[in-house]
């Protein structure tokens, strides 16, 4: 294979995000950097196929920080896809592969997206999602084309526009002031708002995880969670920047087939969330699993239960185990240091390093030792705002101490003990936490009203222990209208990544109020959600 | 044979699909391509495997290879039985 022809000077520090695959295509061309759906890629080919795309995108119309949906499964195209908008110095947006034709044109249109890269097998969604849209001008779609023959931009296959397309003769000008990626996050609003990260910000975070999670470009990297999910992503960038090898699974749907990859590829990180621990941990009681080639295993999206330590320390036996706090707004708040995980079992540690945290009061006055208040954090880490939308922005973006700083204000509830390591002790909002993913009552309670014969909807978060919560649906139906809680979950289906599909819907005659008038919430919970619904 | 591909399509469509049309879905067709099937579904999947053909399924099982498709379903059930 043939180098490519983008030289850095080996000595560069990293600033922008791409120069992390720069600089380790420069030091281990012939490396492995991706094992991935049972094939094998070296860090040159895939700059060399990542510097093709960007031209492509470049010669296509692409200018310096337009945006560039990737709507795709964790596969090669989409890796590529990645840093090739990175070198062509716009901005990426990872879109869940789950997600539903209203809700991608929804993203594609609130990001003004220049570009949609996607996979085949996702055109019933995306044939529907890329009508009416201003600022679209061109889809490249990977895998098997679709038979839709029609489409209003024009549509190409991935592997005909690398094949067409010169290297890159030099990446396109960016400063890492400049906005790197949006981040998708549900918000308590209704829709998602986009987190707007910077390429400093984001290179700061990474090499802040890399640090604290002790990683070396000998370290294999297992990904299991969607590369459009933030701490998915960042595995993508640290391995890159590192050097190391990334082993890439599309989801943990089938637990057989990862065990065998783990095994087979030798993988030390293994980053998960509880909902994947908890099938491990199954399975391993029915039939013993041990991964003794893991060195660290990593927790985030929701917490850890205490009563999983033993059981992942039986399967995971020479592993450090990483419990992390962290928000999209700002990527990672906290970790707690492997050494400390029996002596403060229920913490989510201390910052990660480079960054600090405080809490506050509700009228912004500092919080006594072992005294709730809501967490702020300083750090280069923190988000440039949400895209477009100045107002949301001001609500969680503060004033700091430095003149032009601006402090994350989580809205979480936490304590702090007299060795700085702090513990959640809730939300303030009503965002709903299931499988890992942030949902928003209210998105889905739209949704819900959207379905013709419903008349109300509430959505609520319960607490279980297999999915940190589930979620609870409560309708009420029109008169006459003889929808089942089947019915109405498929419906939902049809509009809403699977995750977000209620597990229980309950259609009553009428909602209990609360002495103001609202519905009562607490009532509903404590009335219906003891038993399974029928 | 043709027994257990009736109850499988069934099954899906009943639990995975909305408002399909019964030839919008192949017998070869990757569930995890159409996204049919999460983590979640194949926890209910397993559960109804069980249940119904009086199975009982190892997590090395829980491949593709097994699991993936109406067909490769019905000759994992097959040899099963």
């Amino acid at each position: 294979m043939k180098k490519s022809t983008l030289q850095i000077y080996p000595g560069k520090p990293q600033r922008l995000l791409r120069e992390g695959l720069l600089l380790s295509a420069d030091r281990y061309p012939d490396k492995i950097a991706l094992s991935i759906e049972g094939k094998e890629y070296t860090y040159s080919q895939l700059l060399d196929a990542s510097s093709r795309l960007a031209q492509a995108l470049l010669d296509r119309g692409l200018k310096r920080g337009d945006r560039v949906a990737v709507y795709m499964d964790n596969t090669w195209p989409c890796i590529v896809s990645i840093y090739a908008v990175l070198l062509a110095g716009g901005v990426f947006l990872m879109i869940n592969p789950q997600t539903k034709a209203e809700k991608l044109h929804f993203l594609l249109e609130d990001s003004g997206a220049s570009f949609l890269l996607t996979d085949g097998h996702l055109h019933k969604q995306f044939g529907k999602a890329v009508e009416g849209l201003v600022d679209l001008r061109g889809i490249i779609c990977s895998g098997r084309l679709p038979a839709q023959d029609h489409f209003p931009v024009r549509m190409e296959h991935f592997d005909a526009v690398l094949a067409e397309s010169s290297l890159l003769a030099e990446p396109c000008f960016v400063i890492p002031n400049d906005l790197a990626a949006l981040i998708y996050t549900s918000g308590s609003t209704g829709n998602p708002k986009g987190v707007m990260q910077t390429h400093q910000a984001m290179v700061f975070a990474a090499w802040s995880l890399i640090e604290y999670l002790r990683l070396s470009e000998s370290d294999r990297i297992l990904l299991v969670l969607p590369l459009a999910f933030d701490y998915g992503l960042y595995q993508l960038l640290m391995a890159m920047k590192l050097g190391a090898t990334f082993v890439v699974e599309r989801s943990f749907t089938f637990p057989g087939r990862i065990y065998e990859l783990m095994r087979s590829q030798c993988v030390t990180v293994f980053p998960g969330v509880p909902t994947i621990f908890s099938t491990m941990i199954s399975g391993h009681k029915k039939k013993p699993l041990v991964f003794p080639d893991v060195t660290r295993v990593t927790n985030t999206a929701a917490a850890l239960r205490e009563e999983f330590i033993p059981y992942l320390r039986e399967i995971f036996p020479n592993a450090l185990i990483y419990k992390m706090y962290g928000l999209t707004e700002c990527k990672r708040v906290s970790y707690l240091e492997p050494e400390f995980i029996d002596e403060k079992p229920s913490s989510v540690g201390r910052p990660i390093p480079g960054t600090e945290v405080f809490l506050r009061t509700l009228d912004n006055k500092p919080v006594a030792a072992g005294e709730k208040g809501i967490l702020h954090v300083r750090g280069p880490h923190i988000m440039a705002g949400y895209w477009n939308q100045p107002q949301a922005t001001a609500r969680v973006l503060k004033p700091g101490s430095v003149p032009g700083e601006r402090v994350l204000c989580t809205g979480d509830w936490f304590r702090m003990d007299e060795d700085g390591f702090l513990y959640f002790s809730g939300r303030s909002d009503e965002i709903i936490k299931t499988r890992g993913e942030k949902v928003s009552p209210v998105e889905v309670e739209q949704t819900l009203c959207k379905i013709a014969g419903i008349q109300e909807a509430v959505v609520v978060g319960v607490e279980d222990v297999h999915f940190g919560q589930v979620i609870c649906a409560f309708v009420v139906l029109q008169p006459g209208c003889e929808l089942t809680g089947r019915e109405i979950k498929k419906r939902c289906l049809a509009r809403l990544e699977n995750f977000m599909v209620p597990r229980d819907v309950y259609c009553l005659e009428e909602f209990p109020k609360t002495a103001n008038g609202k519905v009562d919430k607490k009532h509903l919970v404590a009335t219906y959600c003891q038993e399974p619904a029928k | 044979m043709d027994e257990i591909i009736k109850k499988v399509r069934a099954f899906i469509f009943d639990n995975f699909l909305f408002d399909a049309e019964d030839d919008e879905l192949g017998n070869d067709d990757s569930f995890l391509d159409q996204g049919i099937i999460d983590s979640t579904g194949v926890l209910e999947l397993v559960e109804w495997l069980e249940d119904e053909f009086d199975i009982t399924v190892d997590d090395e099982e829980l491949i593709p290879e097994n699991l993936d498709s109406v067909d490769s379903l019905t000759a994992f059930i097959s040899r099963k039985k």
